[in-house]
Parts: C-alpha cells; structure tokens; sequence
C-alpha cells in the first residue's frame, strides 16, 4: 500500500492544479476522468465569450469547387468567353498547371439563377441547395495562401503552410472540450465521387503540438467504422466484458501496489473503449432512420456515399460531437468542367440541403454551423482544349457558404472583380473564418493559445477577423 | 515603497521552488519573463520594435530609462507594469500577455539588486564544474540540489525493476525471466556494470537509440506531400543503428551525415549517411511550382539542422528576425546556403524517381563484392603474366586480332523496314525504321505511338562473299537498361529465286542467361527468347552461326528479321542494332572503334600495351582466364541489380539563396546571402572556398560551439531520466526552460565532449549513477516540494514508446524476429487506412512471413497515414523534426491492445508458450506468464483473479468450439497440433488480459 499521504499529496496537487483552472468544484473522480472521449471540460476559462453555437459541421468540397460555375455568377465572364485573359489579371500572380501557357476566358458552364425568397444567384445544378438559399450566407470573397491540393487543405485546416499544427477541429475541442459521453469530439468522414479524388493525408485532422487526444478520428466506410472497434473473431461482447473487467480488476491491485495515478486513467480508459465499442456500431446502423428522411438524404445509409456521410452527420451532431469534417474528394476539375461539375453537384446537392432541413427539423440548426468551403477555388481561365475544357487551382478569390446559428440566411458577403479573379470587396482570409467559427463557439481567437518551440501559437497565427456582419 | 516591500517579501515567501536563494539572476528568474511578455515587441526582432526600447540589451534598457538599477521609483519599466491605467499598462491588454504579482515582485528585486544582466545561459560554452569523476559527479550535483532544498532522494529500485528499466531504456525489449533472475542473484559487486555493459553491448542498442533519432531527422519510407508514395531510404536507417552500435563518435556521426557526399573518397557507408539531406518532404503533385517547393524544401533543411543539433528554433526567423533570441532572418537563409548545393528537383516527375541514389548491397553482398574484386583482379595480373611471358606470345596474339578484324565485316543495310503482318504489332504504320550509313538501324516512333512490339527487317547485300555467321550487335540508348529479344530469322535473297531460309546451327552470345535463352532466338516462338542486361561495355553481342556455309553471288543479298518485344516489363526495344558477317570458321566477337585502330600497328605503347593486354583477356577462345573473369563479372552484376537504392546528397552548383521577405517566394528582392554560422555565435572563417556542409559539421561539432553537446545530452537525460534538465528539448533558446540544474547539463556537456563525443560512454556514465537507479515511488516530502521530479530524488516512471509496446509483446509471446536492419516490414494493419491515398492507388499488403513479427522500428513509415497503432501510441508523423514524444493515456490506446491482431496474435502465441512451458498446473502457468511478462510472480489477488476469469473462458470456449477456432485463427501463426483448441482460446484470454495490464506498457 503506498502511504495514505501520497495519495492525499497527489489529489491536492490535481485539485489544486484543477482549482486554478476554474474547475474547482469537481470531484476528485471527475479529476480521473478519461482523457479523450467522455464529457469532459476544456482548458482553462472557456468559452470566454458567449457561445451562440454548441458544435460545427464543416463539408470540404476537397478539390477546389470552382466558385464561378457554382455561387460566383459572372456575366462578364460568358460575355469574354475565348477572349485573351487580360494581362492585368494575372501577371506576377501564382499559378499552378497553366504555368507558362496561354491564359484564356472561360465562361460559365451551365446557367445560373436565383433562388429562394432573397433571390440568391446560383448554379442551376444546385436545386436543393437553391431551396435552402433563405437559410445560407455566401461569401464569394474567399483567399488562401496555397496553390496545390495538399498544402491548401494544410492551410484550410491548420492556418499554416508547415505540417505539425493542429487542425480547427483539434483546437476546438482543446478548447471546449467534448460533449459526448462514449463518442471522440472530433470526427472525419470521407467519400469520393465526381472528378479524380486527390488524396487527403490523416495530418488533415491531426492534432500537430496539441495532446494526441484531440486529434479528429476517421470513421470508415467500409470495415470496421472505427480502427479497432470491432472484437477480435471468436470474441463476442461477453468475453469481451469480461476480459474488459479482468484488466480493470488487475489494473486495480497494480494501483493497490504501485502510486502511479496514470493507472487509474488507464482503467477509465478501458471501459470507454469497452462503451465506444457499443455505442459506434449503433452510431452506424442506420436501420432506425425512417423512410422519408432516407429518401430526403437519398442513402439508406452506411454506403460511403457523402448523402451517407451527411446522415451520419446528424446522427453524430445529435450524439454531441463537438467538430464534424466531411470531406468530398471529387471537385478537381483541370478538365472537363462542365460534365464534371453536373456529375458532382448530383453527389453532394440533395444530401446537403436535406442535413440542413433535417438540422431544422431536429431543432438542432440554431446551435450548428454549417460550412461548405473548398480548400481553394478554381480560375476564370480554361485550361486544356476547349472541347474538354477545365479551370486551375486559383487562390485569390472563391466562394464558400455557412448556415446554422447566428449566421444570416438569405444573405451574401463579399465579392471578386468582374471576372472572379481577386475577391475585392470584404475579402476573407482562411483566418478570418477561423475567427469566425471560434467565435461563435464562445472563443476569442487570440487568446486560445499553446506553447510549442517557445511560441504562444493560435490557430489563427497573427491574424484573424470575426465576420461580425454576417451574423445576427 | 514599504507597501512595495511588503508585498515583495509576501511574494517571495509564497514563492518557494525554484526560487531558492534571494538572490535574483537574470537568466533563470528575468529572462523568462522578458522573453515571453516583452522581447516580441521590445527585443530581437527590429522590424517589430516599439519605442526603440530593447529589454534584451541592457545599455539600451538603461539608456531608454526603462531600468534604473537600484531605483524602483526612477524605473519607468516598474512604473508602467505597475499602472492601473490598462491604456499604459505593460504588457498591453491586446497582446493577451499580462504579469503575475509573483513576476512584477521579481522585476522589481531585480532592479533593486542592480539589474545584472547574463548572456542567454545555453550561448556561454559550457565549463566543468569541479565535482568527482564519472557516475559519482552526477549524482553530487543532484544530490547537491535535493539538499539545498533539504529533500532526501529515496532508495534503490530492487534488481528485478532494474533489470526492467535497463532492458527497456538500453535495449527496449524486456529482460529474459533468465537474465533478471542472474541479475538478482549476481553477488559481484560490480553486477550493475555487468548487466549495462551487456545490454549496451547489444545489437539492440542501436535499435533504441535509433528510435529517438529518427524522430529528430524525421526518417520515413514516404515522401510526405501528396500521394505520399514510397521512397527508399531504409539503408540510412540501418546506418543510424549501425553506428549506434559501433559507438561512432557523435562528431563523425554528424559529419557523415551532413557531408558524407563530400568526404574526399568518401566510402558506401558515409555515402549512405549523407541520404540524411534527403529525407525531408518531397512533392510531385502536378501544378507545383518548382520555385516554391525548392523554398519550401530549403526552409525544412535549416529548420531541421538547427532543431537537431542546436535546439534552436531558426524556423521563426523565416519571415522576420527571431522575437525572442538574437537569430537574425538573414541567418536562417545563410543556414539554408549551405545546403544549396544539394542536386533536387522542385517537383519530381513520376512516382519513383527521387533524385540522386546509390545501389546499397546488404552486408554480405558486400563482401562477396570485395572478394569478387580481388579474383578478378588476380586473374587480370595472371593473364598479363601469361601474355607478357614470350615476345611471342604477344606478337602471336597481335596477329590474330589483326585476322579477327579483318574477318568481320559489317552488313550496310540496303533496306530497312517494319513488318507489320503481326496482329501484335500496334500502330505498326506509326514508326519507321532508320539506318544510317555506318550500318546501324532504329526505330523512330511516331509522336503519340510507343508500341511494345516491333519486327525489324534489315536487307544487305553481301557482294559475293562466303558467309559463314552472323553478329548482331545491340547499343543501347543511355536510359535503356534491358532488352527482350524474341526471334531472329535469316534468308538468303537471290534476284529471281524464292528467298531461302538459312539453318542456324548454333546461337552464341557474350552473355546468357544461366537458364539458357539462347535457343529461343530461334525456336520460330516469339515469346521465347534472349533477355539481358547491357554488360559493363554497354553493348551486347550474340552470333548466329549457319548449319551451311552461304555462297553468295554478286547480288545476293542477306534479309535479318529481329523481333523485339516489351513483354516481362523489360524496355529494350529502342536498340540500336548493326549486323557484321564472316566467313571465319573460329568464332571471336570483334574488337570495337578505338583499340581496332591500335593494334593494327607495329610496336606498341605503353597505353596500346594495355589494350591489348585487355583485349587478351577478353578475346581469346579457350581462355580460362577470361572464362572465369566473366562469371565472377555476372555474379558482380547479379548482386549489384539486386541491391536496394537509397537516395543520397549529390553536391552540384549551388542555388542561389536570397532572404525571403516575409518568407515570401516568390519576391526576389531579398539579399542573396552566402553559407554562414547564426551571426551572433563564433564565425566560421571564410577562405576562397564558399563554405560547404562540412564547414558546417565541423562548426556544430566544435568544442566551443556551447549547443551542441548540451542539446544531445539534455535528450539522453530524457531517455533516461524522463524529463530534460531543461525540459523543452527542441528550444534551449530564451523561450525555452531554462535547466534545472545547470552545472549538471554543463557537467555532462563537457564530460561528452572531452571523451571524444563517446555516446556509449555519456550512456553508461548516466545509467550507473545511484540517481538512475532510485525506485519511482516517491516519498510524500518529494512529491509536495517537487511534483514534476525535476530534481531527480526519484526515477520517473514512464510509458513506453509506440515501438517497444510492440517489440515488448512480441517478445514475451516469443514471436519476435531480432533481425537487425533490412527493408521496413508491413504488420498487419487495418483494411482501407490508405483509402484517402491517391496516385496511385494502394493496397497494403501485409507481410506473410517472418518479417511480420520484426520489431516496431522497422514499421513501413507511411507519413500521411502512420500505421495506426503506432499513432495511437505517440509516434510522430515524421514530416518534421520531433524532439520529444507525448505520452498519452487514451481509449483508442486501448482498442490497440484489446482488437490490434498483432496483439491478438502475440497472447494466442503467449498462450502457446504457457501451455508449453514446464509449469504443470493453471496457477504455476500463471507465474509463468507473470515471470515473462513482468519480470515476478503474480501477486496471490492476482492469481486469483485470472485463475476466475481462466474458468470462465474454458467453460465458455469448451462449449463454443466455432469461436474458439476462430480466436485461434487470428494471425499467421499456426498453434501447435497437440495443444486443444479450448485451452488455448481461454489461454489465449489471459493472455490478452496480461499484455493489455498497465504495468505492460510501463517502465518503472
């Protein structure tokens, strides 16, 4: 046994480290409480200013959805459709596979037009969306920092160009902490369809500096739904228990014999993996949905699909996960645009629109934000033949739209130059976004910090502005 | 000014640790505050300076009246952290910083003690404190610090927890129940020094020191950006752990690998450590621009070196000078500079060429290598000695070399053409075939066309002659490597007469493969046939020698069809290819250009002598020598196409390197800067000579450079100890900590440095301190006067490493492979994890054999996508430099160990183990297990737990013998026959219970 004044020393230590947090009612159970999963509170003193939502479900159009075939509508663009890109535009400016090639207009693909009582301009290949435009704000002043596709989401996640930071969803659940009892706070859902899927490597959703606990976990497809949620064969959920119970009991004695308080972490965490166990297969079973919402989202779900994707997102906003990153690998149009963006509008559209009905209906949209943001946007310029004709990478200006919480539906923020190349009014940088989100969380951005390599270090680096006028 | 007092002497009281004395010193009780409340605006960095105040520098701090020393009311700098004002207030509320009363209390003693400044205590070389020699001095220093603060260390460890912490810090494997138990009855008084001299002496040494290393260099088997596809560089690995092993002095360990490439006859292996250049992120993601990756890629080397030997944080001096220590923007480009040199692409084409490379042959190829090498040098030297015995031996040989010349004669091609009456022939219309009038013929392919097939048709006349063989020659373009060679048809065209077709009776070649293709030239299959490499020459050469000799008349002439394929994944058909003739009855193959024109003269040279001499051994039939070289050149060959690559440093014209404003690439206005050491620390001198990546070496691992060996002992201290002497691994810099116990981290220095960077030695002398081996059980004083540990009156328990809880489950269960070094290995892994990967599209395969039970470190380290168990463990990505790993405690840890199938499979072959084992009943088999798992016997509570659980899974696996089998199909591993399928199942559950225990992933 260790002597009782050890641990009476190591539970002052851990109140008083706790106290001084503003934590100081907790329990001494609370205190070892699991570290991951499991409501558990953040850091010190957060939120720090009024949260006015309580989660986020960010959908990356991995890619770079091209903003002026889909929100940017160009008149100017149609009307110089073939012309010389002027010189003006472009020189001095970076670019990625036209580098050193004739730089051409290419006018929108497909007609655009305005929906919803406000009457918002887009796409015609949107219907769906179009029928959620009074709940949607636009903004068409989008800029990022880089080109290509890895380095872009990097930025996007991250608000840096070097890997090693942590990603939006790993500050945020720092931050707040988690909601849910037997679910991570921070979940990544991917699917594919409607032009070549460029990769997306797991750094995406890595907690970089940050305690590895934060770091977004991968819900898979196909397989096991979480890596190592499933029993090994032969095991069924009774021998996995009792197994379970086993190592706890054995943990116990250890913790009788040996003072180390990573022990009792240890057991907790046991029973939250032996609780995930349980909880993630019902998470993904989807035969409690009924027919009208499988036939609102289009999915029986379970499929992989995004409308799969989106469903499982409401199924894990309504479980209190705190940060929800859908990524839709399939809007890299270098060629072929016009099939190509048909093709992936049909992926995402209905799905999209029948999350944020479904997020209404549940009560549940006044305290989500939704995002729907490529990592980039793509150039007025064609490239390749005109017959299969595509658009770049582009940085300078594109669009994204938000919904849920204070956000002002029907509205629109920002907008680029007459041929969608520079945003030029109320331009928005990735901080700016990230300023954004955390404050809507109840985070002011310049004060969520973490020490690494000596430097007071926040998601939104040294900038960052919050979109006041796009809010209520 | 008394309330001022008051206040202070409240506050220091409430102090306590570490603030000892009263005596305030800048560098441990000021510098700290400054640099991380004041420096961003009033340091360093000029271009964010406010009010041309500088706190870094005391004579700008007087001058500016900020400090007056000794005069707290004249201080502006008290006047303003103390305003209640929060307009005038510093720090301003917009920074987010603001000071505690503890830290206003210490400025404000500061001042009043005279506002000494120090210089940043890691940039003063380090000096030896007077203290006993070896282990002994470590243990005074600490020792004196837990007496200054009247704290009592507690006792030993006992020897089984020893043997433990040793096996896992020195090797990270667990001891052998054996080696504990010889341990703890070893009664010589210098057992200790036994067990470390024994572990440090272990192959596996290397392997644990090299786990560390490889998170610093971040070493992976990707190239990181992107589609993150596979890059080899495993021989550099193998080197790390090599050289650990071999205990290279850490100078030359670092010389090796910043310039091994530039080592005057540098050798394979310092070759292989210059690859250390080349293990950053790589990208060959269409639409980059070159420009902005080599930027990227020169910021990533600067930023690595700089953390990897000087812990300083160059990076933050990318975009501005340094906020808060004295690196200027121009010294992180000047520290780029010298890696300018360095041959790389911007953007790398395809999917497997990643630049400059060597072939590494293993060990033992390399040493049939040398002795290849030194027979055929044996053999050259006979065959000289033969040749030069008689005068008449060498003017008989010059004869017939004259006789073979002139017996070959090349075949002009009249007419060259492409028969495309093979259907599998492909955009046959496409090319055309080209000849040239020395006699060479080639493809020329249309521009979207490169067929894998091609029947070449060559007519030349053979001007009367007797005709008694062909040659057909094979040059190879520079790229091409191997060619296939499916059929050869020969006939013989006279003006009027139906074409007939001559009877080969014998194919002979230069080279064959030993299976013999020969005859497949010839057997009418186009699928058959003669495949090969290019010799050392370039050129291959096969001869086709008739069943009749052809009488040509004037007019006649000679139709070669050569069929060409790409079957088998082999390039060759783009050969160039030239037909000769003779009438010779002896066959030679012919003398090529140059040495045909030497040695048709009389009287020799010494430089024609040799070609001759060369020719002898080349050339003659019957001649053993050259029979003999030959095999051993295949042989040489063979190994060598076999070998492994490994990317490597190539040293080419320096880029140019400019500052990058606001680390900017794309504007040029920046100075260009020229390779040099950080401005602020001791030059290296310059020569004529730009200073290259040895200069650097050199400058890292000079005895007075104060970082370096300060940097790699505080990481040793870490492994050992659990915690830096100054905690912060990666920034010993202003923002860092400052250490604990400075006159130990000196100590050490020192001692490493004076020993002649002796990493072993610096590893023993810290692993036989009485301080390494205290127990980890804190004492209740310790634990409230010190509850971090940083004074070292205890050990400090530690989780293990994502590596070792692999290595330590194999190990007990007995299946682990010990192989040191070699290609990574693929354990088995979830299916699906490299979904998100694309170009191209992957499988993982996992291994099938033995390499799927070698030790963690060997791991396919996939950058975007790390294996992911061991990412639930802590183990970095590996895209940049990690000095120190997390030691996380989470549910996903423990879904590793519950459902992981290595770890299924490491308790089912535990569980094999046990059963095999000499034990006889359920509760010695539980000691057994304990034994081998933690190094004791279970506790009696123990025992009883798992003896209850036993019961309940052999009553649930005796009557579900489907599941029982499907437990025990988990794996390769194959349980032994005679062991019962329901015994096993319910062993097999301890055994998980056992691996998945706490005690199992910890080091105590």
């Amino acid at each position: 046994m260790p002597d009782p004044r050890v641990n009476r020393a190591i539970g002052r230590r851990a109140f008083l480290g706790q106290a001084s947090m503003g934590l100081g009612s907790l329990g001494l159970a609370q205190l070892f409480r699991p570290d991951l999963f499991g409501a558990e509170p953040g850091v010190m003193g957060y939120p720090n200013r009024q949260a006015k939502i309580k989660r986020v479900i960010f959908l990356c159009m991995a890619g770079g959805p091209a903003h002026l075939e889909l929100f940017d509508y160009k008149p100017e663009l149609a009307k110089r459709d073939g012309e010389p890109m002027p010189e003006s535009f472009t020189k001095n400016q970076q670019i990625a596979q036209l580098q050193g090639q004739e730089l051409r207009v290419l006018g929108p693909q497909h007609p655009f037009r305005r929906f919803g009582d406000s009457g918002q301009h887009m796409v015609e290949l949107l219907p769906h969306i179009g029928g959620i435009a009074d709940d949607i704000c636009i903004v068409r002043s989008m800029t990022t920092e880089q080109i290509n596709h890895d380095t872009a989401h990097t930025f996007m996640n991250t608000g840096f160009r070097i890997p090693g930071r942590p990603s939006m969803g790993s500050w945020i659940t720092y931050g707040l902490g988690s909601m849910s009892e037997d679910l991570p706070g921070f979940v990544v859902l991917t699917s594919v369809g409607g032009a070549q899927d460029q990769p997306i490597a797991s750094r995406q959703w890595a907690a970089g500096f940050l305690p590895s606990k934060y770091q977004g976990v991968k819900f898979n497809s196909t397989g096991d739904p979480v890596n190592y949620v499933r029993n090994p064969d032969g095991v069924d959920r009774r021998t996995q228990g009792a197994l379970i119970e086993t190592i706890g009991k054995l943990n116990g004695i250890q913790r009788s014999m040996v003072d180390d308080p990573e022990i009792d972490t240890r057991i907790a965490q046991y029973e939250l993996a032996f609780r995930m166990q349980m909880s993630v297969p019902e998470l993904v079973d989807f035969s409690s949905e009924p027919q009208h919402v499988r036939e609102m989202y289009g999915t029986d779900g379970g499929d992989g699909s995004y409308a799969s994707n989106c469903l499982l997102a409401r199924r894990l906003a309504e479980r209190g996960v705190r940060f929800i990153h859908l990524y839709h690998r399939g809007w890299d149009h270098h060629e072929r645009i016009k099939s190509g963006i048909e093709t992936s509008c049909k992926y995402v559209d209905q799905a999209t629109a029948a999350l944020i009905t479904d997020l209404k209906q549940r009560g549940l949209f006044e305290d989500t934000l939704v995002v729907f943001c490529g990592e980039f946007g793509r150039t007025p310029m064609s490239q390749g033949d005109r017959s299969t004709a595509g658009r770049d990478h582009h940085i300078k200006g594109f669009s994204m739209w938000m919904a849920g919480g204070p956000v002002k539906g029907g509205t629109s923020y920002g907008s680029t130059d007459e041929l969608g190349y520079d945003a030029v009014e109320d331009v928005v940088h990735v901080h700016d976004l990230h300023a954004t989100i955390l404050d809507l969380l109840g985070i002011d951005h310049t004060t969520l910090t973490y020490r690494f390599q000596g430097r007071d270090f926040r998601l939104t680096d040294v900038g960052g502005r919050v979109l006041k006028s796009v809010l209520v | 000014m008394k309330s001022l007092q008051r206040a202070l002497a409240l506050a220091l009281f409430a102090f306590g640790f570490p603030l000892g004395a009263d005596e305030i010193r800048f560098n441990r009780d000021i510098r700290p505050i400054f640099s991380d409340n004041c420096f961003a605006c009033h340091g360093p960095d000029g271009n964010a300076r406010q009010a041309d105040l500088r706190l870094d520098r005391r004579e700008v701090a007087l001058a500016r009246g900020a400090i007056v020393p000794g005069d707290l009311s004249a201080s502006k700098l008290i006047e303003r952290i103390g305003n209640p004002n929060e307009v005038l207030r510093m720090p301003p509320v917009y920074s987010g910083k603001s000071l505690t009363n503890d830290q206003k209390s210490l400025l404000a003693k500061w001042i009043e003690q005279g506002a000494e400044y120090e210089s940043h205590w890691a940039y003063i070389p380090p000096s030896r404190p007077a203290v006993p020699e070896g282990p002994a001095g470590i243990d005074y220093l600490v020792g004196r610090l837990l007496s200054e603060r009247g704290l009592e260390p507690v006792g030993e460890a006992d020897r089984r927890t020893l043997a433990r912490r040793l096996g896992f810090d020195l090797t990270g494997l667990p001891p052998t129940p054996e080696a504990v138990e010889a341990f703890e009855t070893d009664t010589r008084s210098d057992a200790l020094e036994h067990l470390v001299d024994r572990m440090i002496d272990s192959a596996h040494f290397g392997e644990r020191m090299a786990v560390h290393w490889l998170d610093l260099v971040r070493y992976a088997d990707t190239v990181g950006f992107h589609g993150d596809v596979a890059v080899n560089v495993y021989p550099y690995r193998d080197y790390v752990i090599r050289s650990f092993n071999e205990n290279k002095p850490f100078d030359e360990f670092t010389r090796e690998q910043l310039g091994g490439d530039l080592i005057e006859g540098a050798s394979l292996e310092q070759l292989v450590a210059s690859a250390y250049n080349r293990l950053g992120r790589m990208t060959n993601e269409g639409g980059s621009q070159a420009k902005e990756y080599l930027a990227k890629y020169a910021a990533d080397r600067a930023r690595t070196a700089s953390t990897v030997w000087l812990a300083s944080t160059m990076g933050c001096a990318e975009c501005h000078d340094h906020k808060f220590d004295p690196f200027l923007a121009s010294d992180f480009y000047s520290m780029q500079a010298f890696f300018a040199d360095i041959e790389e692409e911007g953007v790398f084409a395809g999917y497997g060429d990643w630049g400059s490379k060597i072939l590494v042959p293993s060990a033992e190829s390399e040493a049939r290598i040398a002795d290849i090498d030194a027979l055929v040098e044996d053999l050259t030297e006979r065959g000289r000695d033969l040749l030069r015995a008689t005068p008449e031996n060498l003017a008989g040989f010059a004869t017939e070399l004259r006789d073979s010349l002139d017996r070959w004669q090349v075949l002009v091609p009249a007419e060259a053409s492409n028969d495309c009456s093979d259907p599998d022939i492909v955009d046959c219309e496409k090319f055309e075939i080209l000849s040239d009038g020395d006699g060479f013929v080639s493809p020329e392919f249309g521009r979207d066309s490169k067929p894998s097939k091609l029947a070449q048709v060559v007519k030349g006349d053979l001007g009367g002659r007797l005709v008694r063989s062909v040659l057909i020659e094979m040059f190879p373009p520079q790229d091409c490597e191997d060619f296939f060679l499916g059929e050869v048809e020969i006939r013989w065209l006279r003006p009027g007469e139906p074409a007939r077709r001559v009877t080969i009776d014998t194919v002979i070649a230069d080279w064959d493969d030993p299976s013999g293709q020969l005859q497949g030239l010839v057997d009418g299959n186009h699928h058959t046939g003669w495949t090969g490499n290019p010799h050392e020459e370039g050129i291959r050469r096969a001869v086709f020698v008739f069943e009749a000799p052809i009488e040509a008349r004037e007019g006649d002439k000679l139709e070669v069809t050569t069929v060409y394929d790409q079957i088998f994944g082999l390039h060759g058909i783009s050969y160039r290819q030239r037909l000769s003739v003779t009438d010779a009855e002896t066959i030679e193959f012919p003398i090529d250009g140059p040495a045909a024109e030497l040695i048709g003269k009389d009287g020799w040279s010494a430089d024609q002598l040799a070609v001759i001499e060369r020719l002898f051994l080349h050339m003659t039939s019957g001649n053993t020598f050259w029979q003999e070289i030959r095999s051993l050149k295949r042989e040489r060959k063979r190994i060598l196409d076999h070998a492994d690559e490994t990317l490597v440093s190539k040293s080419v014209a320096p880029r140019t390197i400019r500052v990058l404003p606001r680390g900017n690439w794309m504007d040029d206005s920046g100075e260009v800067v020229e390779p040099q050491a950080p401005s602020f620390l001791t030059q290296i001198p310059k020569t004529e000579q730009r200073l290259d990546r040895l200069d650097l070496a050199d400058w890292i691992v000079d005895d007075r450079n104060p970082l370096t060996a300060r940097v790699f002992v505080n990481r040793l201290w870490r492994l050992f100890f659990g915690v830096g002497i100054s905690k912060i691994l990666d920034d010993l810099g202003s923002q860092g900590d400052p250490p604990v116990n400075p006159d130990l981290l000196d100590w050490l220095a020192v001692e490493f440095m004076e020993s002649g960077w002796d990493v072993k030695h610096i590893v023993r002398t810290m692993v036989l301190t009485a301080t390494y081996r205290r127990s980890s059980t804190p004492s209740p004083e310790l634990l409230e006067a010190d509850p971090d540990n940083r004074l070292h009156g205890r050990q400090n328990a530690s989780r293990l490493d994502a590596e070792f809880i692999r290595d330590n489950a194999l190990a007990v269960s007995g299946l682990l492979n010990t192989k040191i070094g070699g290609p990574s290995s693929k354990p088995y892994q979830p299916a699906g994890h490299y979904k998100e990967l694309n170009f191209p599209k992957r499988e993982y395969q996992s291994d099938v054999d033995g390499k799927q039970y070698r030790r963690g470190l060997y791991t396919h380290w996939q950058r975007t996508f790390l294996h992911p168990s061991m990412k639930a463990f802590d183990a970095p990505s590996r895209e940049e430099c990690a000095a120190d790993r997390a030691q996380s405690n989470t549910p996903l840890q423990s879904l590793v160990l519950l459902n992981d199938p290595s770890y299924v499979e490491a308790a089912k072959a535990f569980a094999a183990r046990i059963l095999e084992s000499d034990a006889t009943d359920d509760a010695k088999r539980i000691d057994y297990a304990y034994r081998r798992a933690f190094s004791r016997r279970a506790t009696q509570a123990e025992r009883e737990v798992l003896l209850g659980f036993l019961g309940g899974q052999r009553a649930y696996y005796s009557s579900a013998s489907t599941e029982a089998r499907k437990l025990l199909s988990t794996g390769l591993y194959s349980v032994p026959t005679e062991l019962e399928d329901a015994e096993m199942a319910a062993w097999t559950s301890v055994s998980r219970a056992i691996l998945n225990k706490h005690e199992f992933v910890m080091k105590y």
